[in-house]
């Protein structure tokens, strides 16, 4: 009886938004344009951990100097890197084991967009390096030659930054290097990053026979934790051992952490504005059909099920301004492409916007929610309304 | 001859306050009244003097400050929310001076929304609406839309409402306040024939007294208070 009623008068409330069109339109524009603006805020912190970890292979370490947050300020003399190499787990290829020790320096590049001059990674690899990233392919030209000066630039980095066009030539400390190829590695962080060989690079940035991260393929995902302890049990070695998915996580925690933070302080001072809006239509949806509601319950109808309808409706606006707003969020940001400063490796990180299901989904709840804070009031007062009195109200 | 009849309306020593501001206005005070089975009662008076207020305690609408209602053996002060809804679902029909009608349904559907708390079947409901209907003489505009009826209709779609659940009271707020002469008297003759031909019981508020001459007994009310009662 109960669920009834709350159907028929539900349905009676619906029917008569087309009445109520402009107001109801107002609440719903209001709470789609701040899901829009949420969601884009929120899709730049799922873009950049997306990037972040979608080159974090689980059969994939990666080893710096114990102590040392990133890449930047790890270093290792050529003896550690051949111990590092040696360790038990390591996948076997060709040339031996699939262990690339790497070099990284950043290097001044102009952006496509500004002009201006941002951080590029230039990463120093070993041959290895292919192996132990199989997802990189090239795209254009071809992989540099060991022993020159070539070089072969991220995707990313090539639609960012000026001058990485194939058959350019950049001029690095006293040398000039010719991009030779464009590698694409699945949209993951690397593709922001230029590659040369890393035993040119060293006398080049007079690094010695130094390095400073060892990447390494395993066997199988469960070879680290052997492969860890031989490692951190060695004497002659000082390092930190991770997977690399838990490595760029810890990366890109800082920046997307205070990124998803900044999106929600929006969500929430621009919630409560949106909230408002749906109030202030509500309260103007119950008082012009307040006589309505108190024919209907002078008729016996209960409080609860006109309590209900005032809700539903609120959540229905709320619903519509959440699809409405996450579907102009997808089609307007999703893919959107810029760069920022990755604060912990110090240089540019490339990456979309990425409107998520899990962020749409979010999107519609958090609108349902602004739907039903909006309503909640306005449903009190129409259930708490003395019947006998609105009744004559016109 | 009333005490001969069977009451079905006994309100005691009824009290009614309202607060306006931080005054306590007294709108009933200590009022009795017997109504038998049958009558068609008019109450008269100045705006103000208590008669909508008793029309609407008698009607489950507001709930007395002191005092009783009994109402076909039931004490209806004393009912919960809840209680209240359902019985007024179930005794009572109200006929308002601004009809009250729901401007989205059609004239069958507005007839239809007191059934809608029954357990009756689509169809037996669609039945019992037009034939509420066709008893006020509108079986020919169930498809109507309030706007697109006659202030006249429009009561009668109101009537047809109240009577559609065949509830033993009808109460009648100024029921011909808001139409012409003409359309007036059609909505008295019809409240007449209910009283006269299916033995309704129908208590109407009026300012009018050529309605009020309709009734078979009138009470004028002054200040929250009977002062005469007179017999047509």
């Amino acid at each position: 009886m109960w669920l009834s009623q709350i159907f028929q008068v539900t349905l009676l409330n619906l029917r008569n938004l087309k009445e109520r069109a402009a107001s109801s339109l107002v609440a719903v524009i209001g709470i789609a344009g701040v899901v829009t603006i949420v969601v884009a805020v929120l899709s730049i912190a799922e873009g950049f951990r997306k990037t972040m970890n979608a080159a974090g292979a689980p059969d994939r370490a990666v080893v710096l100097r114990s102590g040392s947050a990133s890449e930047m300020i790890s270093f290792f003399s050529g003896d550690s890197v051949r111990l590092i190499r040696g360790g038990p787990g390591v996948a076997q290829g060709d040339l031996g084991p699939v262990a690339s020790a790497e070099l990284f320096v950043i290097i001044d590049l102009p952006k496509r967009t500004t002009g201006t001059t941002a951080n590029v990674p230039l990463r120093g690899v070993e041959p290895a390096a292919f192996q132990v990233r199989p997802e990189l392919k090239i795209v254009e030209g071809r992989k540099f030659n060991t022993g020159t000066r070539e070089l072969v630039v991220g995707r990313s980095a090539q639609r960012e930054f000026a001058g990485l066009d194939l058959g350019s030539v950049l001029k690095l400390g006293a040398n000039d290097w010719t991009v030779v190829g464009v590698f694409d590695a699945g949209g993951s962080l690397t593709e922001s990053e230029i590659w040369c060989d890393a035993r040119v690079l060293q006398p080049a940035y007079r690094r010695g026979n130094s390095f400073q991260a060892v990447y390494v393929k395993l066997q199988t995902p469960r070879a680290l934790s052997e492969y860890r302890r031989a490692l951190l049990t060695d004497p002659r070695l000082n390092v930190n051992v991770q997977r690399e998915s838990e490595y760029l996580a810890s990366q890109s925690e800082a920046l997307a952490g205070f990124i998803t933070f900044l999106g929600s302080a929006i969500a929430i001072i621009m919630g409560a504005g949106a909230a408002f809006a749906a109030l202030n239509t509500m309260y103007t949806a119950v008082a012009s059909r307040s006589r309505e509601i108190a024919t209907l319950r002078a008729l016996g109808f209960n409080r609860g099920p006109v309590v209900i309808s005032v809700l539903a409706e609120a959540l229905l606006l709320g619903l519509l301004g959440g699809v409405l707003g996450a579907a102009a969020a997808y089609y307007l940001f999703d893919g959107f492409t810029t760069s920022t400063m990755n604060w912990q490796s110090f240089s540019q990180v490339a990456f979309a916007f990425a409107v998520t299901p899990r962020l749409l989904a979010t999107a519609v709840i958090y609108a349902l929610t602004l739907g039903l804070v909006g309503g909640v009031l306005p449903a009190w007062r129409a259930a708490r309304l003395p019947i006998s009195q609105a009744l004559r109200e016109l | 001859m009333a005490a001969e009849q069977e009451i079905i309306v006994s309100v005691r020593n009824l009290y009614k306050n309202f607060h306006r501001g931080s005054e306590e206005v007294e709108v009933l005070k200590g009022l009795s009244l017997d109504i038998p089975r049958g009558e068609f009662l008019a109450l008269m008076g100045p705006s103000g003097s208590g008669k909508s207020t008793l029309l609407n305690l008698i009607g489950g609408l507001d709930r007395p400050s002191r005092g009783s209602i009994v109402v076909a053996g039931q004490r209806i002060d004393r009912l919960s929310d809840a209680e209240l809804a359902a019985w007024r679902a179930r005794s009572v029909g109200f006929i308002f001076q601004m009809y009250n009608l729901l401007p989205v349904l059609t004239a069958e559907r507005n007839v239809e929304l007191p059934l809608l708390l029954t357990r009756l079947s689509r169809s037996e409901r669609k039945r019992r609406s037009r034939l509420a209907l066709k008893l006020v003489g509108l079986g020919d505009r169930m498809k109507h839309y309030p706007r697109q009826l006659s202030g006249g209709q429009e009561q009668r779609v109101g009537i047809a409402r109240a009577i559609v659940t065949d509830p033993m009271l009808l109460l009648c707020d100024e029921p011909t306040g808001d139409l012409d002469r003409k359309s007036g008297t059609e909505i008295l003759d019809l409240l007449s024939r209910l009283n006269r031909e299916h033995g309704k019981t129908i208590i109407m508020v009026t300012h009018d007294p050529q309605a009020a001459a309709r009734a078979s007994r009138t009470l004028h009310f002054d200040k929250g208070a009977l002062l005469v009662e007179s017999a047509a």
